[in-house]
């Protein structure tokens, strides 16, 4: 963690030369605890209070990078414990491990089946992130697998392997692809050494406890190998929360560099419902990485949107740009409905008229992301604003029939906005769902 | 129960013979966390029709699908919604919903939640007939909202009950509501806190750091806040897109059914996570499965 103001103080020569430009050290340790200004401003920092200072400037969880391009995941860098104290920044990958004792057809199928799950949301696009190879057979057949792999999706690899020879040949391989390596381990770290030196790819250190864990990266760091996501192994769900929760608080709190790495968790139940929660648990507290072992569609599709609530920074709501949006072939007979600029409120309406498939109209009024109850108690959503936005937008360019249909929890609001925008006001349905057979009625 | 500083109070709900009640157990809400089953005074309109099937139909009989929870799936607790007192349901009078009351007291020996229609006017009416109607049964009984409380409050206070307080996603209402119940001399260890959650994909991520908010003040010691939260999970899950439509609008994700038991499950386990301490959940595969998670995380 970050020094404060006067933990910077003491480190510094306190002889108040002001060649920094502030008029005391103490003044320059203020701004350079508000990381304002460059300890490089100092001419006369001792060399051991530089590094500590330096030290304290790096993040305290490291930014890892699995994969190239576009779709490559980075996780870590996190700063917090709890996601209102400023945001969770990084999203966890999921992925799911497919053993190399598959035959090729279904090695193909679930390669497949995994890719191919891609949706939009909340104008979001939520994928899995990561395919994870796991060796169980010799090394010709991991290798044939890693081919399949490889040549069937573009997903971000984990090579679940702690043979040196298949390794090596698997690097070679998938090079370009930047894999995570899956895992060094005190036991097998001098034969698995040189080969992650070689490649220079990311790796799991993993070891049981988080003393032996912090002493294991510590000799990955000594030997240059600083690209780590830490695991502690098997362990019942409770044991691996508290690790979780440990690794993420000692290397925030007590700034424990040995530990400021994302963390890697392997689901372990083998019921597909079991797996799921498990899965949920370790999105909620701190994973970097969650891999289960079954894929079934409707328990990704809930575990992609978890991580999506979890990682929305709760500072700024999801928004989109306000405007007039036509969804379908419209014409000037459309409908015209109108809700809040918060991403969750459009999407939800633009889902169900979609579904309606009767072309309308959607005025999505900038209300600074709020929801619609909330933005109407804020004065963010009430007739003014809206009548403001019609404006704004040429309402009436689009649309001839001069009806707008509003919020059903806001019919209150219909005689102040019939009079201030001189249309027509129709109340709409309270939930979203009831719009297909509203619209349908009133067409 | 006395709250020390930096822990949340624990209220028990259910009193037992020796304590004058008919209950079979009591069930400490704050320590660790539960389920409670959702069942309604009337038969559901709106249920997604997988209900029907996994309750063979009870569900037009209040007491015998009360029954199956209790006895099929050894439900240790009830929340009972009073929805047909609703007037845009079936506008039953008071009178007739504290009958059902002590008529289902008399059918199971749990524990009881008794959560009113959700129109203020007519809860006021219904909700201290009930309260009457279970005395000495110290059931937990709600909401208690910023502008309708004292009704309740009284009611609560005349027949020995808990009450949940429910506030909009929001801790400083939370804590007005539990300092204003708390003047009017019902104390905070009754209270339990509704934090109005969404479900997964609709707001969850609100009132998950709501509650690791309030949870974190009241562990510092903040005693207006420390109170356990029930979060009401099968009403919201249920409703969501992703438990309803069909697989032919929606094909290559699974049934609406998988679909809404991964979203009612996933919702209280990330719920639990963020603190809660009583879920009221609808479908009891979804109910099993996170008792399964509450076991592994003891």
């Amino acid at each position: 963690m970050a020094l404060s103001g006067l933990d910077i103080y003491k480190l510094l020569p306190k002889t108040n030369c002001r060649e920094c430009g502030f008029a005391t050290c103490l003044a320059f340790a203020m701004q350079l605890a508000k990381k304002s200004i460059s300890i490089e401003k100092c001419p006369y920092l001792s060399p051991e209070s530089k590094v500590r200072l330096e030290a304290s400037s790096l993040p305290p969880i490291r930014l890892i990078t699995v994969g190239e391009g576009e779709s490559k995941l980075q996780i870590g860098n996190e700063t917090v414990l709890f996601r209102h104290e400023e945001k969770f920044h990084h999203p966890c990958g999921i992925g799911f491990i497919l053993k190399d004792s598959l035959s090729d057809e279904e090695l193909k199928k679930k390669v497949a089946l995994i890719n191919n799950f891609q949706l939009e949301r909340v104008g979001q696009h939520l994928s899995v992130d990561l395919i994870a190879l796991k060796q169980e057979k010799a090394k010709s057949r991991f290798i044939d697998a890693l081919k399949i792999v490889l040549a069937n999706t573009k997903l971000n690899l984990v090579l679940m392997s702690q043979d040196p020879v298949a390794l090596k040949e698997a690097l070679v391989l998938s090079s370009g692809r930047r894999p995570l390596v899956y895992k060094i381990t005190k036991e097998n770290l001098s034969s698995l050494l040189p080969v992650i030196k070689e490649f220079k790819v990311p790796v799991v250190a993993e070891s049981n406890d988080i003393s032996s864990l912090s002493e294991l990266t510590q000799t990955l760091a000594k030997e240059g190998i600083e690209e780590i996501v830490v695991d502690t192994g098997l362990k019942p769900v409770a044991q691996k929360i508290l690790d979780l929760t440990q690794v993420r608080s000692l290397s925030l709190k007590k700034s424990q560099r040995s530990l400021g790495y994302p963390f890697l968790t392997i689901t372990s139940e083998s019921d597909n419902y079991a797996q799921t929660e498990e899965a949920a648990t370790y999105i909620s507290k701190y994973a970097g990485i969650v891999l289960l072992n079954h894929f079934d569609p409707a328990c990704v599709l809930s575990l992609l949107t978890l991580r999506q609530n979890i990682y929305t920074d709760p500072q700024k709501p999801l928004q989109i740009e306000p405007k007039l949006y036509p969804i379908g072939k419209t014409d000037k007979n459309s409908p015209l409905l109108v809700t809040t600029n918060f991403s969750l409120s459009y999407y939800t309406v633009l889902g169900e008229v979609e579904a309606s498939k009767i072309p309308s109209y959607i005025l999505s009024v900038d209300t600074e992301g709020m929801s619609v109850l909330t933005a109407w108690a804020a004065e963010k959503f009430n007739a003014e604003k809206i009548t403001e936005a019609m404006k704004k937008f040429e309402v009436e360019a689009s649309v001839s029939k001069k009806s707008i249909i509003i919020p059903g929890y806001l019919a209150v609001m219909s005689g102040d906005l019939q009079e201030q925008s001189g249309w027509e006001v129709i109340v709409g349905p309270k939930e979203a769902a009831g719009i297909p057979s509203f619209l349908k009625n009133i067409n | 129960m006395a709250i020390e500083a930096g822990s949340v109070s624990v209220v028990s709900v259910g009193a037992t013979k020796t304590e004058g009640g008919t209950r079979a157990h009591k069930i400490e809400i704050g320590k660790k966390p539960q389920v409670a089953f959702e069942v309604w005074d009337t038969a559901p309109l709106d249920w997604p029709e997988e209900f029907d099937k996994v309750f063979a139909g009870s569900l037009k009989d209040p007491f015998s699908w009360a029954e199956k929870c209790v006895n099929e799936y050894k439900a240790k607790i009830l929340c009972v919604k009073l929805q047909g007192a609703h007037p845009d349901f079936e506008n039953k009078p008071p009178e007739a919903c504290a009958k059902f009351i002590s008529q289902l007291l008399k059918k199971v020996d749990v524990p009881l939640i008794i959560s009113g229609c959700g129109d203020d006017a007519k809860d006021n009416l219904v909700l201290p007939l009930c309260c009457e109607a279970a005395k000495n049964e110290r059931c937990l009984i709600g909401s208690a909202v910023q502008d309708n409380y004292k009704t309740l409050v009284a009611a609560v206070l005349a027949d020995e009950h808990n009450i949940i307080a429910e506030s909009p996603i929001d801790i400083n209402i939370a804590k007005q509501l539990n300092i204003l119940i708390s003047d009017m001399g019902l104390p905070l260890e009754r209270i339990v806190i509704n934090p109005t959650i969404g479900s997964l994909g609709y707001g969850l991520e609100y009132a998950y750091s709501i509650m690791e908010r309030a949870r974190l003040a009241a562990l510092a010691g903040d005693r207006t806040i420390a109170s356990p939260f029930i979060c009401f999970v099968g009403q919201e899950t249920w409703r969501a897109k992703e438990a309803r439509i069909s697989s032919e609008e929606f094909p290559g994700w699974g049934s609406e059914t998988e679909r809404g038991l991964a979203w009612e499950f996933v919702t209280a386990v990330a719920l639990l996570q963020a603190g809660a301490d009583m879920l009221v959940m609808r479908h009891p595969k979804a109910i099993e499965m996170i008792n399964k998670n509450m076991g592994t995380l003891r």
